[in-house]
């Protein structure tokens, strides 16, 4: 029999008068309560410093972590976590700074910051950037928000319409639909590709531009990205782009150059910053000369030129026409030292040489696979891509089935049921990261999987049975919702 | 490489296996003339370098750790406790992905769980989410809830002056000109015109929701038991942004009404790292649940007839409902609502009182030596917690500058967010400031520097 792996809450493992932490007595005299304004209980647990140990360690025992195994999840650059990178970020000089300190008792860490900036901008080709967006999804609400203003500024506030591929995260729409656009879905041709006829019908002036994920998010750069940029150009709307996918054009193509107008990175994918069982994250908005007045703010500025005896003084600046302030502060600063470190230690050379391995460690993997997983788009992928779970003979085994299988064999689960295009969509993303070895392992699971459809199915279909959890009552969930104790 | 494990020959291998030549047959895909642009940054560095490099730019910035520090306004210098640190740096916690694998990912969810609970208990209220990102946002997205709960039909969203400037400038990017939405504000006039009862006249049949804060952006503390009631009787949405640590002593919005909660997380063992990530607080009440924007974690059993946890509500998503979601958040603040969650439980009942009461009596005690310095004055006549407002006989920046020759963070120059306030400091408390270390600071503020001279 299986070991019984539920663990208490904190409010089971309570006891009364029981103290984790201890504070100093007070060193000044007690001042008086206002009576009327105090509470009256305060349901907190109480319990040792222990037992808070012993829980919370036993409870990370029960994650699937990168530094656990293999996350071949699509749209998701799940790689490695450099270790340094953490620890730089808890240096006292960068972690125990308040964010309304003077500038200049913050000159290193506005260095940083101004310099990642640079840094984003060398590598994607735009003018100017902020680093204000806590996340991807608040940097796309950014940068369409931009587009926003720059529509209006200009008069064309009928320009509502913002066209976004069938292909793209469910963000894309959401982001444009807070920032008061009318949402058109483009189709994707039978390559992968954004379909032009579907696009032609949409350029015309109520056009404020469209949000592109390349490469897409079946892997592919797309072929037809450089016309359907030019016709959207040509129609008067601008370009968006969603950066989730950019470790595979790192040093490969820079994304103003393609034509874009406006993108978001992903500092939490592409730059290696720890996901954190579901953030923080970092966003970054980048654009060109046109928009770069309306970036959310404050940006870190050179206010001080250098002089022959004196480094710049660096300072804060709100853009002219900016969008406005997007969070309480000047955005994830802990994370963008550690997306700076990152950054520091590829260099040049070693940035390009991510995009390339990340695309190798698709390719491999595509390659091993396509024979036994129906590939749907079978050309050269670029970091990710996109099977399609459907086999004439076993049709009642789903990708979901496949996706759980692979637990019992100790890999995460890939991406499932996304993009929305491909029906039973297991989207793989290895990353650069990842030895052979692993994907050597990864492929012979995969395949064994495969087998194990057709032969015994009901090992699918009853996975993970390895794991220390099996199948949720989603439905219990939701229906007897219990969302505290 | 760094961080790239493939040997040249792996690397071959893998190329023949999918049938190319060379790396750059992979790209074949990108147009010719786009294809492999210079780039221009240095040279990669080894660890050994970086570090260094990093060691010495961190040196050019003044920690607060090596400071007295009176400066609050929404970041608060708070002991965080080791245990913290070693629990969020364990890899199973903080290099995990988001929990839509529950069967892999109990550790997260559980933790997420407890959390909402946590915080729900803290603030009085039913119900809360897995975060927002911080307190900026997670007023903006109260406010875009309560746009959906009249489903765009009131559109004005009332919004005290004591909330923090930035919270209300964020609300405006959100909201501002969103279908018509528009976010009153009254004007600041002075500290004493910034009460319930002002903002009471302005509620009408048009407002969604009337937005406080508490304690407010100068300190100040009101029971808006009644306000709660004008609030609902006009039939808007009651919203309060709250400080966690006060909550530690003071009644709870729950008791007094609101029907949302919403604050700043950082105080809760969330390092002040110039400003985040921070942790958005979202509490609600249970029937506004399935408005509310962001992750949501439930009860329920897996196939094995165990207690355990998912992700719950997920039609409200981005990742679900696309264009018609609650809001377009996917990444949230996982991590710190771990370590909130750690915290709170590693301090518990006693710990969280404790602290706040150290800070407000440590505040107090400063007000009441400030207040007796010549030429400054608090300017809080209302109960305060932990901050507080006090005139000076000089500009603020320059009374700060010699603060700082003296090794002292000083508070906020209040011109600096509102123009109308000059030589005005907002002073801010904690645990940390030392009887000695408030003396100090109230020695140089008087011009007596004899003692530092050594």
């Amino acid at each position: 029999m299986m070991m019984n792996r539920e663990q208490k809450t904190i409010f089971e493992l309570s006891s009364e008068g029981r103290n984790g932490f201890r504070f100093p007595k007070s060193d000044v005299k007690a001042a008086e309560l206002p009576n009327d304004l105090m509470r009256e209980t305060l349901p907190l647990p109480e319990l040792s410093e222990m037992d808070v140990v012993r829980h919370y360690t036993r409870l990370s025992a029960l994650n699937y972590s990168v530094d656990t195994g293999f996350y071949p999840l699509g749209s998701c650059t799940m790689k490695y976590n450099p270790k340094i990178c953490e620890k730089a970020a808890r240096f006292s000089g960068f972690s125990q700074l308040h964010p309304l300190q003077p500038v200049e008792t913050v000159q290193g860490a506005l260095l940083i910051l101004y310099e990642m900036q640079e840094i984003l901008q060398e590598i994607s080709g735009f003018h100017a950037a902020s680093l204000t967006p806590a996340a991807g999804a608040h940097g796309e609400f950014s940068g369409v928000k931009m587009i926003a203003a720059y529509h209006n500024q200009r008069d064309n506030s009928r320009r509502k319409v913002m066209l976004i591929p069938d292909s793209a995260h469910g963000t894309n729409p959401a982001s444009s639909v807070m920032c008061g656009f009318r949402v058109q879905p483009v189709n994707t041709n039978e390559r992968g590709n954004i379909d032009l006829k579907s696009l032609a019908a949409y350029c015309n002036d109520e056009l404020a531009g469209i949000m592109i994920t390349n490469p897409n998010t079946l892997g592919l750069f797309d072929e037809n990205l450089i016309e359907a940029i030019d016709m959207v150009h040509q129609a008067g709307g601008l370009v968006y782009g969603d950066g989730a996918n950019m470790n595979a054009l790192l040093g490969i193509a820079k994304p103003a150059e393609l034509g874009f107008d406006v993108m978001h990175f992903n500092l939490h994918k592409t730059f290696a910053t720890p996901h954190g069982g579901g953030g923080p994250g970092a966003g970054a908005v980048c654009c060109t000369e046109r928009l770069r007045d309306f970036l959310p703010g404050p940006i870190a500025a050179v206010i001080e030129p250098a002089t022959d005896e004196l480094p710049p003084l660096y300072g804060w600046k709100m853009p002219e026409k900016s969008i406005g302030q997007v969070g309480s502060f000047w955005g994830h600063f802990d994370v963008i030292v550690k997306a700076y470190t990152y950054c520091l230690m590829l260099g040049r050379d070693g940035l390009k040489r991510v995009a390339e391995f990340a695309t190798l460690n698709a390719n491999y993997l595509m390659s091993a696979l396509k024979d036994v997983y129906p590939l749907p788009y079978d050309r050269i992928c670029m970091h990710e891509f996109v099977l399609d779970v459907k086999w004439p003979d076993a049709p009642d085994v789903r990708a979901l089935d496949v996706a759980k299988r692979l637990m019992d064999y100790d890999f995460h689960p890939p991406t499932n049921y996304f993009p929305l295009i491909v029906h039973e969509a297991l989207m793989i993303e290895p990353t650069e990261t990842e030895s052979k070895q692993t994907l050597d392992l990864f492929i012979e699971a995969m395949r064994s999987i495969a087998k194990e459809a057709h032969e015994q199915p009901e090992l699918l279909h009853d996975a993970p049975v390895n794991t220390p959890f099996g199948r949720m009552d989603e439905v219990k969930a939701a229906k007897d919702l219990k969302i505290t104790e | 490489m760094m961080f790239i494990p493939h040997s040249d020959a792996e690397r071959d291998e893998m190329l023949a296996a999918i049938g190319i030549q060379s790396m750059d047959d992979l790209f074949e895909a990108i147009p010719k003339r786009y294809r492999f642009p210079k780039i221009n940054l240095h040279e990669g560095m080894t660890e050994i370098e970086a570090s260094a490099q990093l060691k010495e730019i961190a040196e050019a910035d003044l920690s607060v750790e090596d400071v007295s520090c009176f400066l609050g306004a929404g970041a608060y210098h708070h002991y965080i406790p080791a245990v913290i640190d070693n629990l969020i740096s364990r890899g199973e916690f903080y290099t995990a992905y988001t929990p839509y694998q529950p069967e892999i990912s109990q550790g997260t969810l559980q933790g997420i769980f407890e959390y909402q609970s946590l915080i729900a208990r803290l603030t009085g209220m039913e119900a809360a989410n897995a975060s927002h990102y911080d307190g900026a946002t997670a007023c903006a997205e109260a406010g875009i809830l309560a746009y959906h709960q009249f489903r765009g039909k009131r559109k004005k969203i009332l919004v005290s002056p004591g909330l923090h400037p930035h919270y209300a400038a964020v609300m405006q990017t959100y909201l501002e000109n969103f279908d018509g939405v528009h976010i009153e504000i009254p004007e600041f006039k002075s500290l004493d015109s910034v009460t319930p009862q002002n903002l009471a006249d302005l509620i009408d049949e048009e407002t969604a929701m009337v937005m406080v804060q508490y304690p407010d952006f100068f300190g100040q503390l009101f029971d808006y038991s009644e306000f709660a009631e004008i609030v609902h009787a006009k039939g808007a949405l009651f919203c309060m942004s709250v400080n966690p640590i006060a909550l530690g002593l003071l009644k709870t919005p729950g008791e007094m009404g609101a029907d949302i909660v919403v604050g700043e997380g950082q105080p809760l063992g969330i390092p002040l790292s110039l400003g985040g990530p921070y942790l958005g607080l979202f509490a609600a009440k249970k029937d506004l649940i399935r408005k509310v924007s962001g992750r949501i974690v439930g009860e329920t059993v897996d196939n094995r007839g165990q207690k355990a946890y998912v992700l719950t509500l997920t039609a409200r998503e981005q990742h679900i409902r696309r264009e018609k979601a609650t809001s377009n958040i996917c990444s949230n603040q996982g991590l710190n609502a771990l370590t909130a969650a750690i915290y709170l439980s590693l301090l518990g009942k006693k710990g969280l009182q404790d602290v706040a009461r150290l800070c407000y009596d440590k505040a107090h005690y400063a007000a009441e030596r400030i207040s007796k310095i010549p030429g400054f004055h608090v300017l809080n006549s209302t109960p305060f917690f932990h901050e507080f407002a006090v005139a000076c006989p000089a500009p603020v920046s320059e009374i700060n500058e010699h603060l700082l020759h003296h090794g002292i963070l000083g508070g906020l120059d209040l011109s600096r967010m509102i123009p109308s306030l000059q030589n005005v400091m907002l002073i801010a408390v904690t645990e940390l400031n030392s009887k000695e270390a408030i003396d100090d600071f109230c020695r140089i503020l008087s011009g007596d520097e004899n003692d530092d001279e050594s």
